[in-house]
């Protein structure tokens, strides 16, 4: 009896397939207002906390980056600092033959995307575990051969040439807002990825690798394409944070602990969502913030919060926020309505929800 | 679901009401057996008819959404896959899955790593498999479809256990190859073990066992001894055709009716 | 000369990235997970061996004696409850919390010792010093006595693999976890077991390179790690003795970048890796390509 209706035939009409559960022209003009807003703080604020805002913006793009490597496209890099350093670098070098490091910061990451395809070549030809310590390595050799050239600064690194004419609190803002727009950039970029076609192929490979290839779907170069943007957005960060250092040490832009920032900020907010990496490293600067005067403490507390959230609670903060209120500020899978759902603007509890992210391996 | 008593003995092994899921597919809905000691139960079906899946269940590979699974009168179904071998519950699996870094010997050794107390050694098997001993150093890479069964076979005998659960042994080979393995099973027989096993190839099923089960879909459509069933009934089964229920001694019977494949008055019974 | 000096020197330190690396390449092998912590777990190695040389005063080279089989506990005790959790819970998540255990376990050590670098040192006269061949070749004793070591921890796991019930077992299970199951083998107690052993292993790795050279808290991942990475990869995954070819590749390619420059070294190790990985990502001994 049961299996008889089960498999019975329904009609068309009574299935729904939306993008959204709620009206997302609600969730873009939020943004911008956001947007803004953000955009007058150096007006309202002061320098200081515009200084800490573009640190802010730095872990923002580099955790949605590092999660559209690994809670996308499964790609968990321990490396990507590689690609922090050579942003950094290149707004250097082109700082020293006369570029302002501002216009230089768009040729750099666009360097830092060309830097990554042969990089990929290489690191691609291994799995998982493997990959991530070998982009760790790619980082870490990429370090030493740069450390090797006394003219940008060799192993004890360099100033930044070019600003110099700057009004402090003028250059801190229009440091500021470059990292906004590069920040909003970013956030922009992956939020289409995600819902191109490329996103979906993605989507299939993290939910069943096998069936999506032999579905024909690109997998090796979805992912590619993944790793050269992550590039770009993080060689975009090394070059912001460039600027806003004014000073280039190979130890400093290149260590891995900028992976541990963005990995944990990441996880803390929500591996596979959008909205994750922004609630990460908002949790990631006030941590910082409040443990500062402790040294390492705010690592330590970081860490064991990140192992806890990845055992425990794996669609992170964001994760829980979405479980009580439903709410997708940028939707990126289908919400399926069926009949018992009651139509258009039914009780979301009965639409069929999109997998989330995640890996589930 | 006919309840099945032997002369008032307990059944060795009893699944109830087991309902078992992939994912949000249901791969068995409500299935009930008894196996008694010394019976040789055959359970067949076509693809995907949940037979594997049942066996696995049973061995604990997988957990049941519903239902309960008793060994000796006690309830196992929270019991941990290795337990249940050291229990005596031990099951050839699919496609043999040997040790394909060990040898034949160590292979057996392995299976013989918490073994019970019981007549079953590794030379004893190497008396039943007369060509294995000298082949014992040999990766099982090496080995033939059919001497792969074999030692997968053996590795289970020698744990010694009690319930021996044979997952397709016929998968895979040449229907010669199987027959001589099915020959093995009175030897095994007199040891004191009582078989479950699934078996896509029907008419083997029905030469060696002593009852046998039909599911198709997650349903039972036939369950009965095989000189109490006809060919017709089996086909009908099998394939969820009209017909299947005069097979079981239990059902109310109905009239034939040309129903959606699996929804048969006997898989309604069930 | 100076280049056979360089050479020999090499193959010696390949015996000490053969033991970073062989409880690396036997955690994956086992159980596939990859350690991003290996390389804190030999600088906690090491900076056990120096409280307990500190407070029991006991000689350096028998610090192991306690340390290993502290370590070894450590390790199934952590592989039983923290790793065994992120396995079930897949690969990603494994990878996640090793590394989050690797960054705790630094900035830990950073807190609560200190930033300083420090050595174990040799102490016994056994092994300090060294003799020479020629005028140029100097082989230290210490170097000697780790390469040897090396050598004889391989063999014991080789031995024990091939040999023992439980390296059996061990064998089984990175086969087939669920045939194993079917045989009775609790496929969690056997990862416990191979932890304990990689631990064991790391542990004198930690020790060694506290008495060879200096360590402190990034010690772990500024070099152990990726040195065995490297060893490993270059070696040839799954293989154990690879792991000792992929560590004389390594100090072999590392001594003639020094001999070219002596700031050259770790870059012609990494680079040296980087063409392996290029031409043969499967390694030197894998007969076949990896999938």
């Amino acid at each position: 009896m049961s299996l008889v209706t089960d498999t019975s035939v329904r009609s068309e009409e009574n299935f729904r397939v939306t993008r959204s559960r709620r009206n997302v022209a609600w969730t873009g003009a939020g943004a911008l207002i956001v947007v803004v807003v953000l955009a007058l703080f150096p007006y309202i604020v002061y320098s200081g906390t515009t200084s800490l805002m573009v640190q802010g913006f730095i872990i923002v793009i580099l955790a949605s980056m590092w999660n559209l490597l690994a809670g996308y496209a499964g790609l968990v890099s321990v490396g990507q600092q590689a690609f922090i350093g050579l942003g950094a670098y290149f707004v250097l070098i082109l700082a020293q033959h006369g570029t302002s490091p501002f216009g230089g910061l768009p040729i750099a990451a666009i360097g830092c995307g060309v830097a990554a395809v042969p990089l990929w070549w290489l690191v691609s030809r291994l799995r998982s575990g493997y990959f991530a310590i070998a982009t760790w390595v790619m980082a870490t050799a990429i370090m030493l051969f740069i450390e090797k050239f006394p003219s940008i600064g060799g192993g004890t690194g360099m100033s930044l040439p070019g600003l110099g004419g700057f009004d402090p609190t003028l250059l801190i803002a229009y440091t500021y807002w470059i990292g906004l727009a590069v920040t909003v950039l970013a956030l922009v970029t992956v939020y289409v990825m995600l819902r191109s076609r490329t996103g979906l192929v993605l989507t299939a490979v993290r939910d069943d690798e096998v069936a999506a290839r032999s579905s024909g779907a690109r997998v090796g170069l979805a992912r590619m394409l993944v790793f050269v943007v992550a590039a770009v957005g993080c060689g975009a960060a090394g070059a912001l944070l460039a600027i806003s250092q004014l000073i280039v040490q190979p130890g400093a832009v290149f260590t891995v602990q900028w992976t541990a920032k963005m990995a944990f900020a990441v996880i803390i907010g929500g591996l596979g969502t959008i909205e994750g990496p922004i609630i990460g490293a908002i949790v990631y600067m006030i941590l910082q913030q409040t443990l500062q005067s402790y040294n390492a403490w705010y690592l330590i507390v970081l860490g064991l919060l990140a192992i806890f959230v990845a055992l425990f609670a794996r669609r992170g903060l964001w994760g829980l926020i979405d479980d009580r209120l439903n709410i997708r500020l940028f939707p990126v899978g289908y919400w399926l309505w069926t009949p018992e759902s009651g139509g258009r603007r039914g009780p979301g509890k009965r639409a069929i929800r999109p997998r989330r992210g995640g890996h589930h391996s | 679901m006919s309840e099945r008593t032997d002369n008032g003995n307990t059944p060795l092994l009893e699944v109830r009401d087991l309902t078992v899921h992939h994912g949000q597919l249901r791969a068995l809905d409500h299935i009930s057996l008894r196996v008694f000691p010394g019976e040789v139960y055959a359970i067949i079906g076509a693809n995907g008819a949940g037979k594997s899946t049942l066996l696995r269940t049973i061995a604990g590979l997988h957990h049941p959404t519903d239902g309960a699974i008793l060994y000796d009168g006690k309830n196992m179904t929270r019991v941990r896959p290795e337990r249940r071998a050291t229990a005596g519950i031990v099951m050839v699996p699919e496609g043999r899955r040997l040790f394909g870094s060990l040898s034949v010997e160590e292979n057996l050794k392995v299976g013989a790593s918490y073994a019970r107390q019981g007549s079953w050694t590794i030379e004893r098997v190497y008396e039943l498999f007369a060509w294995m001993k000298e082949r014992r150093t040999q990766r099982t890479a090496q080995l033939s479809g059919g001497e792969q069964q074999a030692v997968a076979i053996g590795r289970a005998l020698v744990a010694n256990p009690r319930v021996l659960l044979l997952d397709e042994l016929s998968l895979g080979l040449a229907p010669v190859v199987v027959q001589r393995i099915y020959a093995m099973l009175p030897q095994i027989l007199a040891t004191g073990l009582t078989v479950l096993l699934v078996e896509q190839d029907v008419s083997q099923a029905l030469r060696v066992a002593s009852h046998i089960q039909c599911l198709l879909e997650g349903h039972t459509t036939l369950e009965g001894r095989p000189s109490d069933v006809t060919a017709a009934q089996v086909e009908a089964a099998y394939f969820g055709l009209a017909g299947a229920a005069a097979g079981n001694p239990d059902s109310p019977g109905e009239g034939s009716e040309a129903l959606w494949p699996g929804s048969t008055p006997s898989s309604r019974a069930s | 000369m100076a280049w056979v000096n360089a050479i020999i020197q090499g193959i010696l330190t390949g015996g000490l990235y053969a033991l970073f690396a062989c409880g690396l390449s036997l955690m994956f092998g086992v159980m596939k997970v990859v350690n991003l912590a290996h390389g804190d777990l030999a600088v906690i190695g090491a900076y056990v061996a120096l409280g307990v040389i500190t407070v029991t005063h006991i000689p350096t080279l028998w610090s192991f004696v306690i340390v290993v089989p502290v370590m070894a506990l450590l390790g199934y005790g952590l592989q039983r409850t923290l790793i065994q959790a992120s396995l079930d819970r897949g690969v990603l998540t494994t990878l996640l919390v090793t590394f989050g255990l690797s960054v705790v376990i630094e900035s830990g050590l950073l807190q609560f010792i200190n930033a300083d670098s420090h050595s174990l040192g040799v102490g016994e006269a056994i092994v300090t010093g060294s003799f020479s061949i020629g005028s140029q070749i100097q082989l230290s004793y210490l170097l000697l006595l780790i390469f040897a070591v090396a050598v004889v921890v391989l063999l014991g796991l080789q031995y024990f693999l091939s040999v023992s019930r439980y390296g059996r077992m061990i064998r089984a299970v990175a086969d087939d976890q669920e045939a194993a199951q079917l045989s009775g083998i609790d496929y969690r107690h056997v990862f416990g077991i191979a932890a304990a052993i990689a631990f064991g292993t790391v542990a004198l790795a930690g020790i060694a390179y506290g008495m060879y050279s200096q360590f402190s808290p990034t010690t772990g991942t500024d070099t152990i790690l990726l040195f065995a990475f490297a060893a490993v990869v270059i070696g040839g995954l799954g293989s154990l003795w690879g792991t000792l070819l992929g560590g004389i590749v390594l100090g072999v390619a590392q001594q003639i970048g020094a001999q070219i420059n002596q700031s050259n070294q770790f870059l012609a190790g990494y680079l040296v890796f980087l063409v392996v990985l290029a031409l043969r990502p499967q390694g030197l001994t894998a007969r076949r390509a990896q999938s």
